[in-house]
């Protein structure tokens, strides 16, 4: 009862002063705008085209309109049986139903055209700088960096739950701008760059649209489907989903941070990093038989082409198996060679911790080498760099 | 319940053979007349309880923020509001409409298939007691949109199938009702009404019948196979089993996009009988609008991709569509000339029904414009499923569909129940319905181009103002059909109000409204052209009043008008 008379109060308000103050709420840049009245300001050249469409339509449906009307508001005024209007006989022509087919069928037409145009362009998603993928999840989105500067930053994107909490208060109080829109982790793009978005979802359709960008496109479960855009200009621009996907559909919003091209190299390294960190802990205390499993899957993904996988080697590629280094009690020894390279042997400090204990204990504790030492990731830190 | 009942029982002529009085007379009717009172009753009966839901949706979003309805709910609010109004308020009340009129207009004795009649009516009655029931089973109603979309369907709790079922059976009984119509149209015209002379309400109906056969039989395909993925181990829109949710869009489609001009046609056709009658000019270009309506009809079966331009079709797919959608302007557009053209130089007056016809005429074009804005396919990136989507359709069918049936209502009225409506009391009611319907439903284009999303339970703070105004609309326009039912329809059905003539909108000149119901007087009796009535040249006077005598003792100064001896001049 208390949301009720809540009402009753905001209605007497609305009804002694209308206006926004009520909530003191400002624009969202890249948002919606107080009683915005148009579409958003184009940030992409196909959005800029979609707004000229708009006018050019609206502009053109409103001159018929009133043209249209004029006439029937004249028919109103003057041929009223109240002025003493008599009625008129005719009734058919078959000369004013031609010309009047006619012509609404040539102002399509006139107004096909530039639609054609632009939504040609619009669907053109070659040549990309960056591929991302979109994921639909209930109630969130997923990213991937699938090709370009980036690849391989992978996350996901939820609605802060503060402001869940809000819109379950009613959104009483002092609520922020970005009511509804503010993400853990934004979409994070280049300025000036083509960006191709596949959307694809988890469960159900949603659909992942931004407004400024001129962008929407459903994210279809089994199905990839995608867009794309060329931010012109750094900063944020919002979004919301676009299709109904149950009972959250309101709260997974879209926040694509557009960003010059030296503050997006910067923010993948920092990303890049913060993934590495998080893939795995290097302070993490790992078993024999756990480590060597995971060892042999990166064994074979990195050593197995020169190494083989029987450990022998071949020609100049020393073999593993029998090797004194790896079968050495100084387990140092072979950590330093596996990050530092030696001869043929190309350095692997690309590859974390975790992998690089995991492959030594692997080759440590295989074929005919049964040393039954174990490296941890704290170990190989422990050498990086010496 | 009905003045139409009053007369008949005392004209000895009527009474060829007992029928069942009191609830019997509603349970087992095959008169056309009855069960088109059942069809419009229980129309506006669900139209009350769409709007209920309506109404809650609105108090809800009368604020940003979560105060009546959790999210679920309102979801769930949203779809019943959808499905309740597209397959319970306006297909069922289109429906009795043509139960009413079509053999009136026609001169044919009832429906051709009496029984079937009754059954098709009977069979929506526990279908929307299933429907709306569905909201008290375990899970609450369905919540996957009136479109109900693959694969959140298959999410659904049990009222799913309800509403599935609900679904099938008033499919069945719309299929009934489409057949009982083309057959009666086909076969039962009085002699000398060729088609061509056929009054509009009857030829959008025949073409709306044959929509209806068409596609609602694709619709029960699609929730059938809804119904089958969820149950038995289909993959028909599962892509967890490599089904195509997709694919469900463009079969839904292909039975929405016609079922959006079964819903709009017979308006089509009840504002080409009104606006002649109070422009005291016959319709102009009445060949032309056959035509129109039939394109119209024949289009709308390849247009429905443009529901779907955000999903991702081939560019080719998309500009497909997008031309066929703009191409519907011009039949619809030369309806709108023709009419204009009617009322130019007529002699107009403004009755309720003028006055809905016109509001309708002026109001749907906007409707018909931002139908067109949509059609284009990169504006339709920004705008789809937004609320520029809800103004749209709201604008075509409130403003369109429900303003026709209004004008139709005050229109025939007269002849249903042998009184006249309070004239203030109908003025009143459209000048409150169409400013509440502009307050309500303007603003939501700005939210639409504004990029709010519809569906959604809670939207940012800065679309606050405009829902705030679309709410007190919205409240207004739901009380302005409370006074419509209270003041202006059960006065009516009472009996309560001046004598209608059998002729109320012609003037003593005999010019105004034309057509075969005004031959019959007022109200209608319960039998009606027994005998094929002998027809004029024009097929809209009786010749021969043997069919017709005056059943009413005569009023002491206003003897309705007899048959005119001026229509049998021709």
């Amino acid at each position: 009862m208390k949301s009720i008379s809540n009402k009753l109060a905001s209605l007497l308000l609305l009804a002694g002063a209308f206006n926004g103050a009520a909530w003191a709420v400002g624009d969202l840049p890249g948002g919606p705008a107080v009683r915005q009245l148009n579409l958003h300001p184009a940030v992409t050249r196909i959005a800029a085209e979609q707004h000229w469409l708009h006018w050019f339509m609206m502009i053109t449906c409103v001159v018929i309109f009133i043209a249209v009307f004029s006439v029937m508001f004249y028919s109103i005024w003057k041929h009223r049986k109240s002025v003493g209007h008599k009625p008129a006989n005719f009734h058919e022509s078959v000369t004013v139903e031609v010309i009047w087919t006619i012509i609404p069928f040539i102002i399509v037409i006139l107004m096909a055209l530039p639609a054609t145009k632009v939504l040609v362009a619009s669907k053109d998603t070659t040549n990309a700088d960056v591929t991302i993928k979109a994921t639909g999840y209930q109630w969130k989105w997923g990213y991937d960096y699938l090709t370009g500067e980036g690849q391989g930053v992978a996350f996901l994107s939820t609605l802060d739950s503060t402001h869940r909490e809000m819109s379950n208060d009613g959104a009483k109080g002092d609520i922020p701008d970005n009511y509804l829109f503010k993400v853990d982790n934004p979409l994070v793009v280049p300025v000036n760059k083509k960006v191709r978005i596949i959307t694809t979802a988890n469960d159900v359709i949603h659909a992942w649209g931004v407004p400024s960008l001129g962008v929407k496109q459903d994210a279809i479960p089994g199905f990839v489907r995608d867009t794309w855009f060329r931010a012109e200009q750094t900063g944020d621009f919002y979004g919301q989903c676009f299709e109904l996907c149950g009972k959250e559909h309101a709260y997974m919003p879209i926040h694509v941070k557009v960003v010059s091209a030296a503050d997006y190299t910067a923010w993948v390294g920092g990303e890049m990093k913060k993934m590495a960190a998080k893939q795995d802990d290097p302070a993490k205390v790992w078993d024999l038989p756990a480590i060597t499993a995971r060892g042999e899957k990166v064994y074979a993904a990195n050593c197995a082409a020169c190494h083989q996988a029987n450990g022998k080697g071949a020609g100049p590629i020393k073999p593993l198996d029998g090797s004194p280094v790896v079968q050495d009690a100084d387990k140092t020894k072979q950590i330093h060679i596996v990050l530092n390279g030696q001869g043929a042997m190309p350095a692997w400090k690309q590859l974390s911790d975790t992998d690089l204990a995991a492959v030594i204990s692997y080759t440590k504790n295989n074929w005919s080498n049964k040393t039954g030492q174990l490296v941890q990731p704290a170990e190989v830190l422990a050498q990086r760099g010496k | 319940m009905s003045a139409v009942l009053d007369h008949h029982g005392h004209d000895a002529h009527d009474e060829h053979h007992a029928h069942p009085h009191g609830w019997r007379r509603w349970v087992f009717a095959t008169n056309h007349k009855d069960i088109g009172t059942l069809y419009l009753l229980f129309s506006f009966t669900m139209l009350m309880v769409g709007g209920l839901l309506a109404m809650l949706i609105r108090a809800e979003l009368f604020q940003p923020g979560l105060q009546l309805v959790n999210p679920e709910l309102f979801n769930q609010l949203t779809t019943m509001h959808g499905l309740i109004m597209v397959f319970g308020a306006i297909m069922p009340a289109f429906v009795g409409f043509a139960n009413w009129m079509v053999p009136l207009q026609i001169g044919a004795a009832d429906m051709a298939f009496a029984r079937m009649n009754n059954f098709s009516f009977w069979l929506l009655i526990p279908a929307a007691l299933m429907l709306v029931g569905s909201f008290f089973m375990p899970g609450g109603a369905p919540a996957a949109g009136w479109t109900l979309y693959a694969p959140l369907t298959l999410q659904m709790g049990p009222s799913m199938d309800a509403g599935i079922f609900a679904m099938h059976i008033m499919g069945a009984s719309s299929i009934m009702g489409s057949i009982n119509i083309i057959v009666t149209i086909l076969n039962m015209r009085a002699p000398g009404m060729s088609l061509m002379k056929m009054p509009m309400f009857c030829w959008t109906w025949l073409i709306t019948a044959y929509l209806l056969i068409a596609v609602m039989p694709v619709l029960a395909g699609a929730i059938t196979m809804t119904l089958t993925d969820r149950h038995f181990g289909t993959v028909f829109f599962n892509p967890g089993g490599g089904g195509d949710p997709v694919m469900y869009q463009h079969i839904f489609w292909f039975f929405g996009h016609p079922e959006v001009y079964i819903m709009i046609l017979p308006a089509f056709g009840i504002i080409s009988q009104v606006v002649p009658a109070f422009a005291r000019k016959r319709l102009f270009g009445y060949a032309s609008m056959v035509y129109a309506t039939s394109s119209i009809a024949i289009l709308s079966f390849i247009v429905w991709a443009h529901h779907m331009f955000t999903t991702g079709m081939p560019v080719t797919g998309q500009l497909f569509f997008m031309y066929t959608t703009m191409l519907i302007a011009v039949p619809t557009a030369v309806k709108i000339f023709n009419w204009i053209a009617t009322m130019w130089q007529g002699s107009m007056t403004f009755e309720s029904p003028m006055l809905f016809a016109v509001g309708f005429i002026f109001v749907f074009t906007i409707g018909g414009f931002t139908g067109l804005i949509l059609a284009m396919a990169p504006i339709d990136l920004q705008l789809q499923d937004t609320y520029y989507v809800v103004a749209h359709f709201h604008y075509v069918l409130v403003a369109g569909s429900l303003f026709a049936m209004f004008s139709g209502f005050y229109y025939w009225v007269p002849k249903w129940t042998g009184v006249m409506y309070n004239e203030s009391r109908g003025k009143i009611h459209f000048w409150w319905t169409m400013i509440a319907f502009n307050i309500t439903f303007f603003p939501m284009h700005f939210l639409g181009l504004a990029g709010m999303p519809r569906r959604y339970a809670d939207y940012p703070m800065q679309f606050a103002d405009f829902n705030a105004i679309a709410s007190i609309g919205a409240f207004g326009f739901g009380l302005a059909q409370v006074y419509f039912f209270f003041f202006v329809v059960l006065p009516c059905m009472r009996g309560q109000g001046p004598k209608a003539s059998q002729r109320p909108w012609n003037d003593p000149d005999g010019k105004g409204a034309e057509g075969l119901e005004w031959e019959v007087p007022s109200p209608a009796p319960f039998h009606t052209f027994e005998t094929p009535p002998r027809l004029d040249a024009t097929a809209t006077k009786v010749l021969d009043a043997r069919v017709q005598p005056e059943p009413h003792a005569p009023a002491v100064h206003m003897p309705p008008p007899q048959i005119q001896p001026d229509g049998s001049k021709a």
